[in-house]
């Protein structure tokens, strides 16, 4: 439900009238309370502590239900947020109720951006509301609210001070959320030490800037209460599930070798208050300051960076309308003169490529003539040789068939003189 | 009856029985000498502020241990570094005198950022070990003081569901160089099942995580069945979940240490309610073993770990202690080339009396020659 808050100035115009009978539209508030009933409400809390420092126990404990979380490990390697939502009724009022845990707080052994991944998912849900509602055709009347209503802060209850990872992620969220700080497993803590610990841990909050949530006191309805409890804070609680008999009736209880814990005791410990103040007085202020403060800071934020204004450079108001053209066109333009950019560097290295390849060719062109020459000249060598080669067989050759034929000649000649000898010889007989 | 059943059943401290030698009173002049020398003990307290550690240890020792104490505020703890804070205190119990050593550990897990949290712890522990190392292997050795750390009490936080990783990387960080006694803090936060669940999930991760803690000695065989039993009990038990306490409530009509609340009184000392008796049982029973536990097996590991890295016997034939920058490998380097470069020298100073004597040799011919 998105309420906007409109100050009703009192023109000097307007004058207050006295009626003679009754109207009958006293009973406007009754309107709207019958049509929102109708609708359902909705809200968001988110649970920020350690690990198995009970935020899911008081969950439970606070809404009388068993929302079915099962225990996370200490080995998250960072922190994550896990979301659930559950349709709830009481009496004839729908509660859309949707539970933020954070999941690994607090184990890892560097802390330093713990804080950063709660404050990311904040930012979201604030982002898709201001998406919505810029939207052109919108439907913020169906639309599911995620916006964070309230956060609670998980102390531990060391009876010292505040952690450093406590301090350090309450800064960061109390410009985003209505932070409400509890004092988780208070059962440990006995009263004496339980006072001093409250006021260290405000005085802490105090000096260091932290801006915690505050009940309302301008309501005079509710005002006395309110300010009671803004002095209890932050509220010391146990939770518990399980029950016991205590007298002759089944309360809600942890039991102890030395006693009974009684959740719903407020000697015991602050749960009674905290029930009260979260859901029975002051859950629709939780919205509503969500909504015209956190939201609107984030919103605001939001646009200026985009460099919406709301008065321009000579303080006459700018309509959003004439901004939100002139960005247009700034980003259109903006488009092509990149489209431009990319084009022309991508013509450019398209032509250094060319350059490169035809040089290569180039390249590739010398060597293919270089080594045709050489082989060119490798092979008239080869001629050269083998012609050589060739004269020299042929001389060869023409010595053998000389020296045969001398050789010959010279045995045919031994032959004659031979013959002749033989001639002579016989010659003589 | 042999002489030695005679000697078990310690029938022999009468000089009128027969066969009476007298050793049989060796333990007795071992207590007397002890109760004269004194015992020293060094207990060190880790855990994230807040887990009630002072509190316990004043509720341990009966005393105020921390008596001008500044608690830091959440901004200043944002950058903490930790530091380390050993007292000394002397308390005698029926003639018998403890110096007892509590080292504290303020600002662990305090910063945001955890990283570099232990290495302080770690620093001191073996700078203890070093100067037992470097008093032992003295000259003089008359009086050494024990300053090693016996047994570190790590506080676990009983808001989670078990140990954290800063937890887990500690414990395996110095379980090789110190006792560690895992104690759940501020038990008063746990009923009875819870108790047992967290116990049983811690041991689970100790195992997972091969994490060595001190196990408790089983009892001798000839000690008495209580002793037995309560060793068994103790055993049991391991981790201690404890509530400490330093005022005294009446209670019952007695007045006992507890911390009072609206629906009930937690008795510190009710064995029903915590193990804080079980663990100062443990300590003070014990306390022999975890000093000796210390001396033989942490400190020899830290010992040979540390000669073997190096320490150089000095001109006087004791060790002196190297720097532990310079790694093993360039240690046999520079000894190597050391080497090369004497046997160098060596050769060259072999050659030259070589070159000597053959002057020599021709000196002497010539003279002979000359002659």
């Amino acid at each position: 439900m998105a309420s906007t808050d409109v100050t009703r100035q009192l023109d000097t115009n307007v004058r207050p009238l006295s009626m003679s009978g009754h109207v009958g539209f006293d009973s406007l508030p009754d309107q709207l309370v019958s049509r929102s009933t109708g609708q359902g409400f909705c809200f968001n809390i988110l649970c920020i502590g350690e690990t198995g420092i009970g935020k899911s126990t008081l969950m439970d404990t606070l809404f009388n239900t068993n929302f079915e979380n099962s225990e996370s490990t200490h080995f998250e390697p960072k922190v994550k947020l896990r979301a659930q939502t559950y349709q709830l009724q009481e009496s004839n009022v729908q509660l859309k109720l949707t539970v933020v845990n954070t999941v690994g707080f607090g184990d890892q052994m560097n802390k330093e951006d713990s804080y950063q991944h709660v404050v990311n998912y904040i930012d979201a849900q604030f982002e898709s509301y201001l998406q919505e509602e810029l939207k052109i055709k919108r439907s913020l009347h169906n639309y599911h609210d995620t916006r964070i209503h309230a956060c609670l802060y998980f102390i531990a209850p060391t009876g010292h001070s505040l952690k450093s990872l406590d301090l350090v992620t309450m800064k960061k969220l109390d410009s985003k959320v209505n932070i409400i700080p509890v004092i988780a497993k208070a059962d440990t803590i006995s009263k004496s030490e339980l006072h001093k610990f409250k006021i260290k841990i405000m005085s802490e909050l105090v000096s260091n800037g932290v801006q915690i949530y505050q009940f309302p006191i301008d309501d005079e309805n509710v005002a006395k209460i309110n300010t009671t409890m803004n002095s209890h804070l932050p509220f010391a609680v146990v939770g518990s599930t399980e029950e016991v008999k205590i007298g002759n009736k089944m309360v809600k209880a942890r039991q102890y070798p030395w006693g009974v814990v009684q959740v719903e005791n407020e000697s015991h410990c602050d749960f009674v208050k905290l029930r009260e103040m979260l859901i029975c007085v002051n859950m629709e202020d939780l919205r509503e300051q969500t909504h015209t403060r956190h939201y609107e800071l984030y919103r605001r934020c939001k646009l200026e960076e985009m460099g919406f204004t709301d008065t321009d450079a000579e303080n006459k108001p700018v309509s959003l309308q004439e901004t939100y053209e002139t960005k247009r066109q700034e980003f259109l333009f903006e488009l092509q003169k990149r489209e431009e950019e990319m084009r022309q560097m991508f013509v450019q290295r398209v032509k250094e490529k060319e350059t490169e390849l035809k040089d290569a060719e180039r390249e590739l062109q010398g060597k293919f003539e270089h080594l045709k020459r050489l082989h060119q000249e490798e092979r008239m060598k080869l001629d050269e040789k083998k012609t050589m080669l060739e004269d020299e067989i042929s001389g060869f050759s023409k010595r053998k068939i000389a020296t045969e034929l001398l050789q010959a000649q010279a045995f045919t000649g031994s032959m004659n003189i031979k013959k002749d000898k033989d001639r002579k010889n016989s010659g003589f007989m | 009856m042999s002489q030695a059943d005679k000697l078990k059943q310690g029938q022999f401290t009468n000089p009128e029985t027969p066969g009476y030698v007298g050793f049989a009173n060796l333990p007795n002049q071992v207590h007397r000498k002890s109760v004269k020398k004194g015992f020293e003990f060094t207990l060190m307290v880790v855990g994230e502020s807040g887990l009630g550690k002072s509190t316990l240890i004043n509720s341990l020792f009966l005393t105020d241990l921390y008596p001008e104490r500044v608690i830091p505020g959440a901004a200043e703890k944002i950058e903490r570094t930790v530091q380390i804070e050993a007292s000394t205190v002397e308390i005698e119990e029926r003639g018998v005198k403890l110096r007892l050593t509590v080292v504290d550990t303020p600002g662990y897990g305090d910063a945001i950022n955890s990283q570099d949290c232990f290495s302080t712890i770690i620093a001191y522990i073996d700078d203890q070990f070093e100067r037992y190392l470097h008093d032992e292997s003295g000259l003089n050795r008359r009086h050494i003081v024990d300053n090693r750390v016996h047994c570190c009490f790590y506080f676990i936080s009983p808001l989670g569901h078990g140990m954290k990783p800063l937890d887990v990387q500690f414990m395996k960080a110095i379980h090789n160089k110190v006792n560690v006694v895992p104690v759940i803090a501020k038990a008063d936060t746990l009923t009875l099942k819870e108790r047992e669940r967290l116990k049983r999930r811690i041991l689970d991760e100790i195992d997972e995580h091969g994490i060595k803690i001190y196990h408790l000695p089983d009892a001798e065989s000839d000690e008495d069945e209580d002793f037995k039993e309560q060793t068994r009990i103790l055993k049991a038990s391991v981790p201690f979940a404890v509530v400490g306490s330093n005022q005294q409530i009446e209670a019952k009509g007695k007045k006992v240490r507890g911390r009072l609340y609206p629906w009930g009184v937690v008795e510190v000392e009710n064995p029903e309610h915590n193990d804080f008796l079980k663990l100062r049982t443990m300590l003070i029973t014990h306390m022999q073993d975890l000093q000796e536990v210390t001396q033989d097996l942490h400190y020899e590991n830290f010992r040979s770990e540390r000669l073997k890295k190096g320490g150089r016997l000095s001109s006087h034939g004791f060790l002196l202690p190297l720097s532990p920058a310079k790694g093993a490998e360039t240690e046999e380097v520079d000894k190597d080339m050391i080497l090369m470069e004497k046997e160098a020298e060596l050769r060259r100073m072999q050659q030259m009396i070589a070159k000597m004597q053959a002057q020599m040799q021709k000196q002497g011919d010539g003279d002979t020659d000359s002659v």
